[in-house]
């Protein structure tokens, strides 16, 4: 089949940007959507134009490197799919098809494709972990953990952390991230010790780089691991009660 | 130089004991004096970040990826093995060493091994302290399920996702310390040279991949957890970015390459669908315990499999190996299949698959069942290929997936560099020339939080009081310089083939020549066709576009030199051995039934390979094999 692809190009971080436009004749609908760029790459280079640059590593779905916007959706139509195991046989002969990076003004553009999404990582660092030290651990089953709570906090612990709840987002927030990354260790019992510091923490680092949710739930629909925005109202109800515990809020409103 | 593998004396059990008895160590507070390099953060290099940085070292990790949290680690699906015996079916750390070590089919260290299997249970007792959310049952305890190669149930997982959830928890403890800055972090940084002086390994070259920038680092130690070999072959399950870079460019400065012929072939692959084919995906080994392996009994039978009668099927594992059927082990099942796909009878539009077929099990135990067992693995089959499996059958073949050689270590992880240690798939040393199921996860995590932590002090302790050698020594800026040519050199070619053209063209030699069975003829053609094919690469590769911009094409072109070079040690060695062991198949050492020869009077050592140059035969070093504790048998699987 033959499809035309219209993608953003951007040289760097302070080079202007625009889109360009191929036609991609030969795409086999067995290619996965990567595997159509890599041949558009493929050609560009042998016509002696830079490829266009975009992340990705596992190819599996898994390792959330990859993503962008295509026809204005993150990672594209398919559900619960992130864009490399999207696969070209859901577009038809001669489809038209737009590819952009995230948008979102706390992922800075780094070339074509390629954005930032280090505040990511600045979250998890605030307080996404639990502070336990190599060695001195209990036996793992001295903490018998129901079944549908862990079920739960693997529900929540999916998250690949591609960015996609961001881009959709119409405000940029990262509430399903941050929520998906903080309940699935303040459901735990390992993770109750930490979990009011936890809950301030990472929400106020959020805060520092992302815009606020409005429950649009764009985040949930372009979720490729389908995470549930149950966890924001968790985050929350957790958040409020954090403000109550914490001393030194009760220092100000109780003086 | 002799290989001393610093083997503690005694008894089994008390070897590792006496051996962190007997290690140096660097007092508390004297630990913030010592600054330890750490290449990768996969589960072997985040989890040691972590456990060096919560002791007090200062660690600086540096990983191409954008975060962390992305190594290909994240990517395994089964689970991790440790001898817990929850299940009280009899398992023991006895057996999990014992089961290990005859899964390598001998050709790893006995020490190495039992300490592996020691370190297991506290592995998992961590991993749950740091909140990975295993699978559970219903009291709240933790589940396990059944693994290939073994008759015990010790297998701990987490859904389809257990190295997602590894990963994450050492990410997570990782980034606990970078908080408390025990730990810089440089993301998109990609090590280019290892800086040797004086025989010790005092630091690395960088390239920054966003600005180009080439610059270097000095530490007391380097630390490799970079991964393993498996895209030489082009095709393979490991993600796109994995390479050989960071232990070929250290091999190249002194540091031994251990049986680098040892590599993995796991069975139940998706099959390339067309010539654009980037990577391979894997199907868990646990499809093989419902689906049956079968082809049609004539070549060219264009029939859909629904319309193939019974009569006409040729379930041929089960037909060859009756006792196991289509459980026999990850070689055994590959090689078959090989067979039958070369004999002309493969299915699928490019014929290059077999059937992996449930109708049997959803007649007899109904589609709900198959879906609560595999129904995840159905979804991903079904995405990739746009077949149902429920009602299709799948096809499978097999594809590279794990390379048990790697970088030579000493008990301590230590490399014949002193100051250089390697860990997890990047070493050679716990799964001898074949690795079971569910020990990968578990050697990375070993050696990363209960293994290095003890053993890096032992170097470090009388280095006390000295400074790292400046990155202003000439001995930085040469390797400065080298690193920096090379860029500009692939820069400047400006040829006619792309790099991936020609990593193609590397991966179908090593492929047909040197992959799920080698013969002396087939290798000594590839050891004719790879300098060709390199020399092309040299002189007429195109890398487009700038130095000082993200330029992936330049990464990938850099790490596509470092396979070319690595792949003639690769089939030098299988060349050399001859026997057949594990994931080495030679054919010319088979029994009358098809199955591996081992030699253990002429091949029970390890091949450590001292670099000499490029295109230069390289120098062999052995380390025998030698085995007190445990009877050298051979595998049958009839």
């Amino acid at each position: 089949m033959t499809i035309t692809l219209t993608v953003w190009r951007q040289a760097g971080p302070a080079a202007p940007g625009a889109f360009e436009t191929y036609d991609v004749p030969g795409v086999s609908p067995d290619m996965s959507f990567l595997e159509m760029l890599d041949v558009v790459n493929e050609r560009l280079m042998h016509d002696g134009k830079e490829p266009i640059a975009f992340e990705h590593d596992c190819r599996e779905g898994i390792c959330g490197s990859c993503g962008f916007m295509v026809n204005g959706q993150a990672h594209g139509p398919e559900r619960r799919t992130a864009v490399c195991q999207l696969h070209m046989r859901k577009y038809r002969d001669g489809a038209h098809i737009t590819i952009e990076p995230w948008r979102a003004a706390a992922f800075p553009l780094i070339k074509d494709l390629i954005v930032d999404r280090t505040p990511f990582d600045r979250i998890i660092e605030s307080g996404g972990y639990i502070g336990v030290s190599t060695g001195g651990a209990p036996d793992g089953n001295e903490i018998p953990i129901p079944k549908p709570v862990a079920d739960a906090a693997m529900d929540a612990a999916e998250c690949i952390a591609c960015g996609a709840c961001v881009a959709a987002c119409p405000n940029g927030a990262a509430q399903l991230f941050t929520s998906a990354k903080m309940q699935h260790l303040n459901l735990l019992p390992q993770g109750q010790a930490e979990r009011w510091d936890r809950t301030i923490n990472m929400v106020e680092t959020m805060e520092s780089y992302f815009g606020s949710c409005t429950n649009h739930r764009e985040c949930e629909a372009a979720c490729p691991k389908g995470i549930s925005i149950d966890f924001i109202a968790l985050m929350n109800k957790d958040y409020l009660k954090a403000q109550l515990k914490q001393r030194r809020m009760i220092g100000q409103t109780f003086p | 130089m002799d290989l001393e593998s610093k083997m503690p004396a005694g008894p089994l059990p008390e070897k590792w004991d006496t051996h962190k008895f007997d290690v140096k160590l660097v007092n508390p507070a004297n630990k913030r004096r010592f600054d330890i390099i750490m290449v990768g953060t996969g589960l072997a290099g985040a989890s040691a970040a972590a456990s060096l940085a919560e002791l007090g070292y200062n660690v600086k990790v540096i990983t191409f990826h954008d975060s962390p949290r992305r190594a290909h680690s994240i990517a395994a699906q089964g689970g991790i093995n440790a001898a817990k015996n929850y299940k009280n079916d009899g398992d023991s750390i006895w057996r999990l060493f014992y089961d290990t070590i005859k899964g390598g089919d001998y050709r790893s260290r006995e020490a190495n091994v039992y300490r592996l299997a020691q370190v297991s249970v506290d592995i998992i007792d961590q991993c749950v302290a740091q909140g990975v959310p295993f699978a559970r049952e219903y009291g709240g305890k933790l589940d396990n399920r059944s693994f290939g190669g073994a008759q015990v149930s010790r297998t701990f997982y987490a859904r389809g996702q257990t190295g997602q959830q590894l990963l994450l928890g050492a990410y997570q403890a990782l980034m606990r310390q970078v908080h408390t800055g025990g730990v810089t972090l440089y993301p998109r940084t990609e090590m280019l040279d290892l800086v040797v002086e004086d025989g010790r390994a005092v630091g690395i070259v960088c390239r920054d991949l966003n600005t180009g920038e080439v610059y270097s680092m000095s530490g007391h130690a380097v630390v490799l957890a970079t991964g393993g070999y498996g895209n030489a072959f082009y095709l393979s399950t490991n993600a796109k970015a994995s390479n050989v870079t960071s232990a070929w460019r250290a091999a190249k400065k002194g540091a031994y390459f251990a049986n680098p012929c040892f590599t993995q072939i796991h069975p139940t692959c998706i099959p390339a669908s067309d010539e654009f084919q980037s990577k391979l995906t894997l199907m868990s080994e646990s499809l093989r315990n419902d689906g049956r392996v079968w082809v049609p009994k004539e070549l060219d039978d264009r029939r859909p499999p629904d319309q193939i009668p019974e009569s006409d099927r040729d379930y041929f594992l089960e037909r060859m190996y009756p006792a196991f059927g289509n459980l026999v082990p990850r070689d055994v099942a590959s090689r078959a299949i090989k067979r039958i796909v070369d004999g002309g009878r493969g299915v699928g539009p490019l014929k290059n698959g077999v059937y992996l077929d449930f109708q049997d099990a959803i007649a007899r135990l109904g589609r709900t069942v198959i879906e609560e067992r595999y129904g995840n693995l159905f979804e991903i089959y079904e995405r990739i290929t746009g077949e149902d499996p429920y009602v299709v059958p799948m096809r499978i073949y097999p594809a590279i997936h794990y390379t048990m050689g790697g970088l030579w270590v000493d008990y301590n992880l230590m490399s014949n560099l002193p100051g250089l240690f390697v860990l997890g798939e990047a070493n050679f040393s716990d799964h001898g020339a074949n690795r079971l199921g569910a020990s990968a996860l578990m050697q990375g995590l070993a050696d990363g939080y209960f293994i290095l932590p003890y053993t890096i002090g032992d170097y470090l302790a009388p280095m006390l009081g000295t400074k790292p050698v400046p990155v202003t020594d000439p001995v930085f800026a040469e390797a400065e310089r080298g690193v920096t040519e090379q860029v500009h050199k692939l820069l400047s070619i400006n040829g006619n083939k792309t790099v991936d053209e020609i990593h193609r063209q590397l991966g179908t030699v090593l492929w047909d020549n040197c992959g799920m069975s080698r013969s002396e003829q087939s290798l000594n053609k590839a050891l004719s066709e790879i300098p060709a094919i390199r020399e092309e690469f040299w002189k007429n590769v195109r890398v487009l576009g700038k130095d000082e911009t993200r330029n992936q094409a330049l990464e990938k072109a850099g790490r596509v030199a470092d396979f070319l070079e690595f792949s003639e040690l690769m089939v030098l060695d299988a060349l050399h051995r001859n026997e057949s062991c594990g994931g080495h198949f030679r054919e010319e050492y088979q029994t009358a039934e098809g199955e591996a020869l081992r030699d253990d009077e002429h091949y029970a050592y390890v091949a450590a390979w001292e670099f000499t140059g490029v295109g230069i035969e390289p120098k062999l070093h052995k380390e025998p094999l030698e085995f007190e504790f445990v009877h050298l048998s051979t595998r049958s699987y009839k």
